[in-house]
Parts: structure tokens; C-alpha cells; sequence
């Protein structure tokens, strides 16, 4: 199945673990384990010791999953942790599923909602929303929820308006709560 | 044929058993502790106005008072999962530490997948399998919901699963392993036991298909302790009474491979009843005594089969 002349292609049916530094890189285009941790602190301020215990691996062009565990590379499996994050495009997108896991602790580019915006937009709906004054791009939305902040998901705010990238499966109607 | 008339003379009370299997289950969540601490998840619900009764024997399981709650924040936020009070067993039986290597064999939709997970404080490795392609998208979907990070997903049949994947043959390279800590066997079956939610099972029952599902079941446990480490633990449960489907895969694969049935700790407050060593002309291992069963009159729960095997050798 797989054409072992091709190590330094990106394969579509198997899992390749990222390098560690751009140095180390010999799959043209693909990220390093260092450039996304990077990313993760500069766009929300994670700590870069919440992926400590991590592995980071790229299944298909720019789509870059974290296990939390060694593994051997490469390995072909239907899944493997959590997809966090689509690279290979100018601007990373982060996945609902790791800025819900991981962004608790975000402290940067979050946009806080209030119960009405916040049930819009896991409803997926896109809404205006003017008050924001920080960067634009992916941001963590998130609500209060039993006394703390907690993410709902990944806005991508543009020219005064927060759209929700909810995915369709993850969507919610929870417009019947008060 | 009823099927349940069938199991009537296994139980110690014939018409509290008939008359439970009648009755609709209550609905019940699981506090997903990867996303939530079990208090906060109360107060997410308190804060909602939605009741609630923590089960006797678990503070993180709870009876919803209102089936029909429908959707609520703490469920959107992935800290609660729709789980059969009864379905939490397995788990508890199997035991899984942090850190350790554990094989879900029948793993879709994934309700004890997650909570194996979670068990394991997202830490280690799971592998999650099933053999339907379809099934697993729930099991993806369910695991991401849950935010569960250490599941590897796999697409096998459990019955030649392949450790090939996981680098059997290249035993020094870092990650490699051939053998796992800890493997659940919640085997596909004739389902009477989830009769108070899905009545259906009980017109679809066939012999025929309990003859042809047993087999299955036998070449899944025994490839589970194939690639059970000694001293590890298997787990095979069902949600079926028959114990053909039960005990009689338990006697064919005891005699066949390096392993023991164990005693495991039912939590205090929850009934079972032993394994049975006798059924039409069958005679069975007496060890399969130490496996549970549950009858839905004992906890006001679903039907359910839990053994706990350790591997020897
Ligand atoms: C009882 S269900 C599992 C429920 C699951 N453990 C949970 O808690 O959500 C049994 C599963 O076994 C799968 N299955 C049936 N035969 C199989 C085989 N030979 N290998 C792997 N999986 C199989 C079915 O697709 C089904 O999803």
C-alpha cells in the first residue's frame, strides 16, 4: 500500500509525527512541534507546558492531531487523540474540540458572551457584535457557565462580526433555556 | 417467542423480573470528569433547574428526573454523556490506571470507550475499535465531544485484530508495544437486556442468531487474551441473559487459553447474581460463577452480563 520512495511526501492514510524544530523538518510545508506549541501561546497564551506530555502528528495536508503519548511513526489507524489545529493555510485554525479542551486557561484573544449571544452561536449563527477592540481572526468565545469562563468554540471575527465555526454536529438549539 | 420466558427460571423472583422489563428505563447521564469535576457538573445543572438524583452507588452518575430534558449547557460543553445506568460496570470491573495500555475491542458508540478514558485521566493509550465503519463515526464523535485526547481509533475485526499498526515487529522503536495492560470485550449480542428501552430486541430474537453471535463473541475473547499481557486483566461483558452467549464463552475460551475468572469489586449497594454453571444440557467451568449478573428487578436498571478474567502464563 504505501510507496516507501516517498518518506519526504505527506501521506494521506497514515499518521507522520512532526518534527521537532523547523531544522528537523524534511516533509516540505509540514509544521514543527515547536511552531505549534508557538502558536497555541501567541494566539491565546497558552502555557507551553500544557502539551508537554504530547505528541504532535499530521494526517492528510495540514491537519495536525495531539496524542498524549509515544507512538511509532509512521502509523496507520483511523484516529489518533484529538485533531487541534488546520495549518498549511495563512492563518491556523484551531478546532472547537482542543479550544475546548485546552483553552480554560486561554488568556488572550477570548471574547466573552453573553447567555443570549453565546446560545446564537453554538446555534451556529453569526452575529454583530462591536464591542470587540482586539485582534481580528480566530477567537475563543466563551460564557460563563457554574462561575467560571468556559470556551464554547472557535469564533473567527471579521470586520465587526463574530461568525461561528461550530461545526453542524456540534450544534445546539438551546434557545428554550432561560 | 418471548426470550424472556426462556431466562424466567435463572431468576430468584420470575414476576418482579417480567414485570421490570416491561417498565421504560430512566434516563441517565455520566459526569465526563476529563471536561468536569462531578460539583461542577451539579451546579451546571442545578443552575439550569434541571433535577436530578446521584445513583446510590456512584456520585457521578445521575438519574435525570425529567427524561425529556432534552439539551443543556454542561451536555453542549461535553460534561455529561447519555449512559445507561448499568453500562458503567465494565469499566469499573476492568479497572483501567492512567498511563496504562488498554484495547476497547467492540467500541462503538463509545460510551465505555469515554469513560475508560476518563478513568484513565486521559492519559496513556486506548485503542478503540470496532468493525462498522459507521459505528465509529460515533465513536469519533462522541470521544471529541468528550474531549477525550488519548484514543487511538481502529477499524478492525477483533476477532484477527492486528498488533502490526502498534509496531509488533519493530519492538525498539520508541511507542512500540504487541501487548496491551487491560482489554474490554463488550461483545455484540442478543441485547434482551436493553429490552426497557428498545422493546424491539425482544421481536427480533432467534436462536439462530444467539448460535451465530456466540461464535463471534468466542473468537473475540480469545484474541483478547491472546494480546492481554500476563497478569493483565480482560473483561468480557453482554447485554444479554442467555448463557450461551455468557457463561458458555467464558467455559470455551478458559479451556483454550492461559487464563482465570476473577472475583472484581460490584460497587456496595448494587445486586448481581453469580454466573450460572448449568443451563439446558450444558455444564459449565464452576469458576464462571464469579462472574455478575444483573437482572433489570435488582437495580431498576437494564439486563447485563460483566466477567473479569486474568490472564496467566
Ligand atoms: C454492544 S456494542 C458496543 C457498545 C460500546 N462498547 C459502547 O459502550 O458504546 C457491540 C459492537 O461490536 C461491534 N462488532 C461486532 N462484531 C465485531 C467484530 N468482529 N470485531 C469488532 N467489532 C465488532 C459492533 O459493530 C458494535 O458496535
Amino acid at each position: 500500500m504505501r510507496d516507501e520512495t516517498a518518506e519526504d511526501e505527506n501521506w494521506g492514510q497514515q499518521f507522520d509525527r512532526l518534527p521537532e524544530t523547523p531544522d528537523d523538518r524534511v516533509v516540505e510545508g509540514r509544521p514543527s512541534r515547536e511552531e505549534v506549541v508557538d502558536w497555541w501561546e501567541e494566539r491565546f497564551g497558552l502555557d507551553p507546558e500544557t502539551f508537554d506530555h504530547y505528541t504532535f502528528w499530521e494526517k492528510g495536508a495540514g491537519k495536525i492531531w495531539a496524542f498524549p503519548a509515544e507512538m511509532v511513526d509512521p502509523i496507520q489507524v483511523e484516529g489518533l487523540g484529538m485533531r487541534i489545529l488546520r495549518t498549511r493555510q495563512r492563518h491556523w485554525k484551531p478546532s472547537t474540540n482542543a479550544v475546548q479542551r485546552f483553552c480554560r486557561d486561554a488568556t488572550k484573544n477570548v471574547i466573552e458572551l453573553g447567555p443570549g449571544e453565546a446560545k446564537a452561536f453554538v446555534a451556529g449563527h453569526d452575529q454583530q457584535l462591536d464591542r470587540w477592540e482586539g485582534d481580528w481572526g480566530y477567537l475563543v468565545a466563551a460564557h460563563e457557565l457554574a462561575g467560571e469562563l468556559e470556551p464554547l468554540g472557535v469564533g473567527l471575527y471579521l470586520h465587526g462580526e463574530l461568525r461561528s465555526t461550530v461545526p453542524k454536529g456540534r450544534q445546539e438549539d438551546l434557545s428554550k433555556l432561560d | 417467542m418471548n426470550p424472556l420466558q426462556r431466562y424466567a427460571p435463572l431468576v430468584d423472583d420470575e414476576e418482579a423480573f417480567l414485570e421490570a422489563c416491561e417498565r421504560p428505563l430512566p434516563s441517565v447521564v455520566r459526569v465526563n470528569t476529563i471536561k468536569a469535576t462531578v460539583e461542577r457538573a451539579r451546579e451546571a445543572l442545578d443552575d439550569e433547574g434541571v433535577s436530578y438524583e446521584p445513583t446510590d452507588w456512584h456520585p457521578g452518575i445521575l438519574k435525570l428526573e425529567d427524561s425529556t430534558a432534552g439539551t443543556n449547557w454542561p451536555y453542549f460543553h461535553g460534561w455529561l454523556h447519555g449512559q445507561e445506568e448499568v453500562s458503567a460496570l465494565p469499566a469499573i470491573a476492568l479497572d483501567p490506571q492512567p498511563g496504562e495500555r488498554v484495547w476497547d475491542t467492540c467500541a462503538a458508540p463509545g460510551s465505555k470507550t469515554t469513560q475508560i478514558a476518563a478513568m484513565m485521566n486521559d492519559e496513556g493509550v486506548l485503542v478503540g475499535n470496532d468493525n462498522n465503519l459507521g459505528r465509529l463515526s460515533a465513536l469519533r464523535h462522541n470521544a471529541e465531544r468528550l474531549g477525550v485526547t488519548n484514543l487511538v481509533v481502529t477499524n478492525q475485526d477483533a476477532r484477527n485484530f492486528s498488533m502490526k499498526p502498534f509496531g509488533e515487529q519493530t519492538p525498539d522503536e520508541p511507542g512500540a508495544f504487541s501487548q496491551f495492560d487491560r482489554v474490554l470485550v463488550d461483545a455484540p449480542c442478543s441485547c434482551e437486556g436493553t429490552c426497557r428501552k428498545n422493546p424491539d430486541v425482544l421481536d427480533e430474537w432467534t436462536m439462530n442468531h444467539v448460535q451465530s453471535v456466540a461464535g463471534i463473541q468466542k473468537g473475540i475473547l480469545r484474541r483478547a487474551v491472546q494480546v492481554t499481557k500476563p497478569g493483565g486483566t480482560v473483561v468480557y461483558s453482554t447485554c444479554t441473559f442467555a448463557p450461551e452467549e455468557n457463561e458458555a464463552v467464558l467455559d470455551f475460551v478458559l479451556e483454550r487459553e492461559d487464563c482465570e475468572v476473577v472475583e472484581w469489586d460490584v460497587p456496595a449497594g448494587f445486586e448481581t447474581s453469580p454466573g450460572v454453571t448449568e443451563w439446558e444440557d450444558e455444564e459449565y467451568d464452576p469458576s464462571v460463577t464469579k462472574a455478575r449478573r444483573v437482572y433489570p428487578h435488582q437495580n431498576d436498571t437494564g439486563g447485563f452480563f460483566t466477567a473479569k478474567l486474568e490472564v496467566q502464563g
